[in-house]
């Protein structure tokens, strides 16, 4: 048998003409849908809400859409094919937040909020303090997350057209801004829901490939795979070795996915709370399957492409996986199209998230603390495109930074900042009536600091990056400390402080959570 | 009212807790349960991990479900005694 792994190794150094006509497709009518969007979009509530005229079947596509970002896709199906069964213990953790999303925060948060989930914090507390506090938490998660995404953009980009890293990584920046500066929330929202559903049948189509080659039975393909390796690929083994650390990283994911700015800005696209619910019920169930899809995607890479070839080139991530397996098994031009979905992806993800950034500078730290809450339609959204165009700059420069990691463990510290820093002051304001201003801001404080602080002590970046022999905090993921630990602020600082103001607006925003009345 | 609901979301939520945790304990402390094979080229864990999967979006199912046909009916109820 000629060993696949030559194969792809070759075509991808070449430059494949598929995919670079397939890129063009994608970018001219994404293009096409922004300069569409920016004719309606003129308003605030247009810019970062599309005018709440999404229904909840488009914004589940849409919220599938940005949470299978280039982490889901293609880090994960890096992590399977290196690491087999591991990678599925990500897949699991990014999916069980979606159900505590809806239980606990998805209906709340669509009555009570107008852009951002600051809102929802700041609804009855002093709108300063949490705003500045809870607009630095989403500028964290944000940021982290975008280190991720923008280095998977880069690195496929590279792969793709033969191009350097650096021009790769300022491609994507660009195309981004441009999407977010004109379309909006409206632009995002169908360039997701485009891209969703391309890359739902993208993978899709790869599976029946893959398993074509094992008789259709997925069986077959776990029985070859143990036959090459051994049954260690479908247990769970070598990646997570200490218990503590798979319970920290088990926290993260699954309470960092009710964290993310970005996810819970798409609660504000929907006219109510019953299409909040049902986005979510139509999220949950593409997301999941797709996840199923990534395993099966990862075990094919594992056997087609090989270890070898998956991190050749100093991919140690394996973030190639998937267009490898693509190429293996569908030649160029299957490539060529998958390779374009997953750039589809990562311009609709950075996208995501660099609106729900701009939206945290113009309306939480512009209008609500520098404008001290005095409405200006026109300079908020000003403010919001100036912002836009900076938090672009700042992408580019921190995917030039984090080359090589793997992106689905990159999103892994973002989604435990989420959780430290956005998740405990997001459900306290929610359920408990005594939860005060400097509650708030401890909590927020707290989480972030704590959990941006253990990341830099962690082996990860203290001796992976900083080459120092031995790692101060033990931990890969931080979460499993300072996520109790904003917990325990919120609740210390709320019982030193009394805001009897707050408690008494908490029987307001009760019967707002619960019957709509009074939602924007 | 306000009460039950936050019941039923609780008890969804500590639902998916208990499942979620029960298999990161095992990975965390129990990896020999997850490894042990079934057939002849299957570990236990495989079907448990896809299970998790399914079982969260059908909890999501479960609580579509009963927020249309229970709670809404309710909030609609209190909206119009108190118009």
């Amino acid at each position: 048998m000629k060993p696949s792994w030559i194969i792809g190794q070759v075509v991808a150094q070449e430059v494949n003409l598929f995919a670079i006509i397939m890129f063009f497709v994608i970018v001219v009518l994404t293009l096409y849908i922004t300069y569409w969007a920016a004719k309606k979009t003129k308003t605030t509530a247009a810019f970062y809400a599309a005018n709440r005229n999404i229904t909840g079947f488009q914004n589940g596509l849409a919220l599938a859409g940005d949470y299978m970002s280039a982490a889901s896709f293609l880090g994960i199906a890096g992590m399977v094919s290196l690491k087999g069964f591991d990678g599925l213990i990500y897949s699991i953790g990014f999916l069980v937040g979606w159900p505590l999303i809806m239980f606990l925060i998805a209906e709340p948060l669509r009555n009570l909020g107008k852009y951002t989930f600051s809102d929802v914090v700041a609804f009855r507390l002093k709108q300063r303090p949490v705003r500045i506090a809870s607009a630095t938490g989403s500028l964290m998660t944000i940021a982290f997350y975008l280190i991720a995404q923008m280095v998977g953009g880069g690195s496929l980009i590279t792969k793709l057209f033969g191009i350097s890293y650096t021009t790769s990584v300022i491609i994507v920046g660009a195309v981004m801004t441009a999407y977010v500066l004109f379309g909006g929330m409206l632009a995002i929202t169908w360039v997701q829901i485009i891209k969703a559903i391309l890359l739902i049948g993208g993978a899709t189509v790869m599976v029946i490939l893959t398993l074509s080659q094992f008789g259709y039975n997925p069986i077959t393909l776990c029985q070859a795979a143990v036959e090459r390796f051994d049954i260690s690929v479908i247990s769970p083994g070598s990646y997570i070795s200490n218990p503590w650390d798979a319970i920290s990283l088990g926290l993260a994911l699954m309470l960092g996915t009710a964290g993310l700015p970005h996810i819970l800005m798409r609660f504000y696209s929907v006219p109510d709370a019953k299409q909040a619910r049902k986005s979510v019920f139509v999220a949950t169930g593409l997301i999941g399957y797709f996840y199923i899809l990534t395993f099966f995607i990862g075990f094919g890479a594992m056997l087609l492409v090989g270890h070898e070839a998956i991190t050749a080139g100093g991919d140690k991530g394996g973030n190639m996986a998937a267009i490898l397996l693509s190429d293996a098994i569908g030649g160029p031009g299957f490539m060529g199209f998958i390779a374009a979905v997953a750039f589809a992806t990562i311009l609709a993800v950075v996208a995501g998230l660099t609106l729900s950034g701009a939206s945290s500078i113009s309306h939480d730290l512009y209008i609500n603390v520098i404008k001290k809450g005095m409405p200006d339609e026109r300079s908020e959204v000003k403010i919001a495109k100036r912002a836009t165009i900076t938090l672009g700059i700042i992408a580019i420069i921190l995917g030039l930074i984090f080359k090589g990691q793997n992106v689905a463990f990159m999103v892994g510290l973002a989604f435990a900042i989420a959780a430290s820093a956005n998740f405990p002051s997001l459900l306290l304001s929610i359920t408990w009536r005594n939860f005060t201003t400097r509650g708030a801001v401890w909590s927020i404080v707290t989480g972030s600091v704590l959990s941006l602080v253990l990341i830099i002590l962690s082996p990860t970046v203290w001796v992976d990056l900083f080459h120092n022999s031995s790692a101060i905090f033990p931990l890969k993921n931080p979460a499993l400390i300072s996520l109790p630990a904003a917990f325990i602020a919120g609740y210390i600082g709320s019982k030193l402080s009394s805001e009897p103001e707050a408690a008494l607006k908490y029987d307001d925003e009760k019967v707002r959570t619960h019957l709509g009345v009074g939602a924007h | 009212m306000v009460k039950q609901k936050w019941q039923v979301s609780l008890l969804l939520t500590f639902l998916m807790l208990i499942i979620y945790f029960g298999f990161i304990l095992l990975i965390a402390f129990d990896k020999e349960f997850l490894a042990r094979p079934i057939g002849k080229d299957l570990t236990i864990g495989l079907p448990i991990g896809i299970g998790i999967l399914i079982v969260a979006w059908l909890l999501t199912g479960v609580y579509t479900w009963w927020a249309n046909r229970v709670y809404d009916k309710q909030v609609d109820e209190l909206k119009r005694k108190m118009l």
